[in-house]
């Protein structure tokens, strides 16, 4: 089996992994770094967004084998000890999140967007989303948690 | 309290381990030792099974078992089990053919379990699935409910002649036909209320596990009723005693309905556990999810409405077809009857109600509870049919609505449905959604869209529903299997933390933090030190789980109960320790003081006095630990006015929601942050019925057209507006927190109101659901024709 090495939450990892793995399979398996979801097959859903060198990538679409050598960021990494990041925070003060499954892959799609569209207004945010599915919140949470967030990206 | 009692917006106490990818669903939860299942599914709707040849499978790298239906028959494993008997017209019970987890001789859906492969990964259980030979007869398929009493229909089971599963009316016949016999105007509409497949976002899982040491099982479950879950795998599907089974529904990522039931995969975990000595873990691809999780709706219905000259509703007469699909689910039965016609009254005062329901059995997944279960179907039926009667009428909808509602001093309100309204202002709901849309604007801002070149349209919905479930006689006496009260437990802990057990389940609702709310606004106990401790049938007394919109009306309930009896205890306590009698000990928020004086002992020295009893009233138990179980009087009847502006585009028809405003009025409200998030979730998934979703199986294959999120249109962020929301509050009367529940209230709303304004905007009197953009375009092609 072949081993794959990537840098994951600024930690060097390397593990075997059969070919087929997926990066999210890597994660969530041979890292146990299961904030990063799985919520279907097709690649429409966007539970499992992560960043691989800066850019935000549904896991379940790529291989492990094809981040070797990236800069992968989960949610995991977010946060600093009980600080969480300012877009964390927003989804908890404006209510983002329900049940929480499709949150991690909103948290991290939302930060990609705010680097190209710092002010992202309503309709960017929503245009953006349209590769994550929430079945919980209706998005109208999360769109206010979006815009609040970035605007305290912004401070 | 008011920062973190009832009626504040706290902010929610799991959203931390949420948001940093910290929270445990099953999925995320591994066993040592644990091997993998994965399930040979029926590429058919309808085959007979000739023969299954494991032989190569077997010996494919990694397999550690395959076990198919004869396991099943050979170690006498039950049938899966429909708790809930409907008694059809002549008093018979339903017809409910056997339902074995892994198929005998027969399969009846796209989906439908063959066999389990058990390997030490799964991409090994996948690949070894692959080489199973299974020998179909592949028979007859039937999909449409309208079609499945026809002669001729594929016969799904041999014990259900004509695939009918019960026949059922409830309601007066002949007061109904006489009402129609004098009225001025009947109304009639065939509706279909469009098949729907729940898709919460974290699929289906569950990992078996069995410890011979104790003889004991462990099932963990994506479920919304860990204990009836139980309750079933023990006492009806695998023979086990209750106390030799722990089940665990850890966080869950939405249900919606979906993981109320006892499924086959569960059930084949936790039997294969004991069977292969190790644990078993299954997780659901998406795929899975669209087969096999319980469908929702899909009902078939003519509808009729008398009314006089003024527009007064004398009789409503509904003859509906519901499909169960091809097994009947955990609850299938009670949603097309109890849940649904029970609730056809709506918010009018129509004195004379009959309806009969058919239900039958097709060669689909099975159909069961989904979001609103029953109700949105009542609601859409209602507020399509009094719509349409408004602009036959040429009555303003609003305007009819408010002559037939009943008023507020008519409550308590019996309906000719069989259910007493408990409490409700309707006309005040209403005053208030038509402000928070501006409904005397309209006229301008459907001038405004026109000059764009758009249609615009606006549509109301006014519905009621039946939550709080359930009085345990009343549905005992309707045919429910189990009694549907609540438990909650409070335990102090020395130093004044609290740990609250509830037997409802939290998959998104904030359950950690409501709850937490009301113990922290009556015993006065700061919310970072309460816990709120749920799923796990080890440490919970007892629960009926969470549905029907019933966890703070019932399960909230419960905990104000055994909060009484914490206060009832502390009194004693603080009168010892005061040196008062304890009938002069008044409490407020956890301070218990001597009535006209300054002297008190707050909760958190009445608790450690209870463990530290050294100074204590003779006599009396230490520990502070109380339990209490809550049975309610009646239904809770939440209801609201929600309306809804859409514009369409002529060139594509794309509807486009531009403009919704919902007011409510779910009694007390604890969070209403929390709240409003029930609301806006609900509201988007009415109106993905309404627009886009729809579950289609091929009328001759039986296979599903929409099995994956490519396929069936899942409503995203730009489908949806951002929503206006209003409330209003009349207390549910017979509960201690005078709440009524509000998380199915937006799906049940949403789909009447949004089709009433489709309908507006493109003057036609109908239109099926979803209205897609090619349907639309249809209508207005055919429109176009027409006025040529």
């Amino acid at each position: 089996m072949p081993t794959v090495s990537m840098t994951v939450n600024g930690k060097a990892v390397s593990a075997e992994v059969e070919a087929r793995t997926l990066l999210v399979q890597f994660l969530r398996d041979k890292l146990s770094l299961t904030g990063t979801h799985v919520g279907c097959d097709t690649s429409q859903c966007g539970a499992c967004v992560v960043h691989v060198d800066g850019k935000s990538v549904k896991s379940c679409t790529m291989l492990a084998a094809q981040a070797e050598g990236a800069k992968v960021a989960t949610i995991e990494g977010l946060a600093n000890g009980t600080e969480m990041h300012p877009m964390q925070a927003a989804f908890k003060e404006h209510h983002g999140l329900q049940c929480g499954f499709c949150t991690p892959g909103m948290v991290m799609s939302a930060l990609d967007l705010v680097k190209h569209n710092p002010s992202p207004s309503e309709h960017d945010v929503r245009e953006w989303l349209e590769g994550n599915i929430c079945r919980c919140t209706g998005y109208h949470n999360i769109v206010k948690a979006i815009t609040a967030g970035a605007a305290a990206m912004r401070r | 309290m008011a920062d973190t009692g009832i009626g504040a917006s706290v902010r929610r106490k799991e959203d931390f381990r949420f948001l940093t990818g910290r929270g445990t669903y099953t999925d995320d939860i591994n066993r040592p030792n644990q091997a993998h299942a994965y399930f040979l599914r029926s590429p058919h709707a309808h085959a007979k099974i000739k023969s299954i040849d494991v032989a190569a499978a077997k010996k494919a790298p990694g397999v550690v078992s395959i076990l198919t239906g004869a396991d099943i028959v050979a170690d006498k494993v039950g049938s899966l089990i429909c708790g809930w008997v409907v008694k059809d017209k002549q008093g018979n019970p339903h017809k409910a053919p056997a339902h074995p987890p892994l198929a005998k001789d027969t399969v009846r859906y796209v989906g439908d379990h063959v066999a389990v492969v058990i390997a030490e990964t799964l991409p090994q259980a996948r690949d070894a699935a692959e080489l199973i030979k299974v020998d179909y007869q592949v028979l007859p398929a039937v999909v449409d409910p309208a079609r499945a009493l026809d002669p001729g229909a594929a016969q799904v089971h041999a014990e259900a002649p004509k695939n009918l599963c019960y026949d059922w009316e409830i309601g007066d016949k002949a007061a109904t036909e006489a009402a129609f016999k004098s009225a001025h105007h009947v109304t009639k509409l065939d509706l279909i209320n469009n098949r729907l497949i729940p898709n919460a976002m974290e699929p289906r899982a569950a990992i078996g596990e069995y410890d011979p040491a104790y003889e004991s099982y462990t099932c963990y479950s994506t479920s919304q009723n860990p204990h009836v879950l139980r309750l079933i795998l023990c006492a009806f599907v695998l023979g086990v005693p209750e106390h030799k089974m722990r089940v665990v529904a850890p966080d869950v990522g939405g249900g919606f309905g979906s993981k109320i039931y006892c499924y086959a995969e569960e059930t084949v975990c936790t039997w294969a556990a004991r069977k292969v000595g190790r644990p078993v873990k299954w997780t659901a691809e998406r795929g899975e999810s669209f087969l096999s999780d319980a469908h929702g709706r899909d009902h078939v219905t003519h509808a009729e409405l008398a009314m006089d000259k003024d527009g007064k509703f004398l009789g409503l007469k509904v003859d509906t077809i519901a499909n169960m699909g091809s097994y009947l689910s955990t609850f299938a039965t009670c949603v097309p009857t109890y849940l649904y016609a029970t609730l056809l009254a709506g918010q009018y005062t129509t004195p004379a109600i009959y309806c009969e329901v058919k239900a039958v059995f097709t060669t689909t997944a099975p159909v069961d509870a989904y979001r609103g279960a029953g109700r949105p179907e009542a609601a859409y039926l209602i507020e399509r049919l009094v719509e349409t009667a408004a602009r036959e009428l040429k009555i303003d909808p609003a305007e009819l609505r408010r002559r037939n509602f009943i008023k507020p001093h008519q409550f308590p309100y019996q309906t000719p449905v069989a259910l007493q309204y408990d409490s409700g202002n309707y006309e005040r709901t209403l005053d208030e959604a038509l402000k928070l849309i501006d409904y005397k604007g309209f006229p301008a801002r459907k001038a405004e869209s026109a000059k764009r070149g758009k249609l615009r349209g606006i549509g109301l919905s006014a519905y009621v529903e039946a939550c709080g479930i359930a009085p345990s006689a009343v549905v005992g006496s309707l045919g429910a299997g189990v009694g549907l009260w609540e438990s909650g437990h409070i335990r102090f802990d020395p130093t004044g933390s609290v740990r609250i057990f509830t037997g409802s389940h939290s998959h998104g609702q904030g359950h950690e933090t409501t709850n937490a709310q009301i113990v922290s606004d009556l015993l006065g106990v700061p919310i970072d030190k309460i816990e709120v401790v749920h799923g796990d049938t080890d440490r919970v007394p007892f629960g009926m789980g969470t549905y029907g919109s019933r966890s703070a009306a019932v399960g909230g309930s419960a905990i104000f109960k055994a909060a009484d009896k914490i206060i009832a205890k502390g009194k004693k306590i603080a009168a010892h320790l005061l040196e008062a009698a304890e009938q002069d000990i008044e409490h407020a928020h956890g301070v218990f003081k001597v009535k006209g004086t300054d002297k008190q002992k707050t909760i958190g020295e009445i608790a450690f006095a209870a463990y530290v009893p050294h100074n204590y009233p003779a006599g009396l138990e230490p520990g502070l630990d109380e339990t209490a179980f809550y049975d309610p009087a009646n239904f809770t009847y939440p209801a609201g006015v929600h309306i809804g502006e859409v514009e369409i585009d002529r060139d594509t028809g794309v509807v486009t929601v531009v403009n919704w405003a919902a007011v409510d009025d779910f009694g007390t409200v604890i969070n209403p942050m929390v709240v409003e998030g029930q609301v806006h979730g609900g509201i988007a998934q009415g109106i993905g019925q309404a627009l886009l979703e729809n579950a289609v199986y091929d009328k001759e294959t039986g296979q599903l057209l929409t099995g994956s999120f490519m396929d069936y249109c899942m409503p995203r962020a730009d489908d949806l507006p951002s929503f206006k929301i209003g409330m209003t509050h009349t207390p549910c009367p017979h509960n201690p927190l005078g709440v009524k529940g509000c998380g199915e209230a937006g799906a049940i709303a949403a789909p009447p109101a949004l089709m009433n304004a489709v309908t507006d905007a493109l003057g036609v009197r109908h239109m099926e659901m979803p209205a897609s953009p090619a349907r639309v375009w249809q209508v207005l092609q055919k429109t176009a024709k027409a006025a040529e």
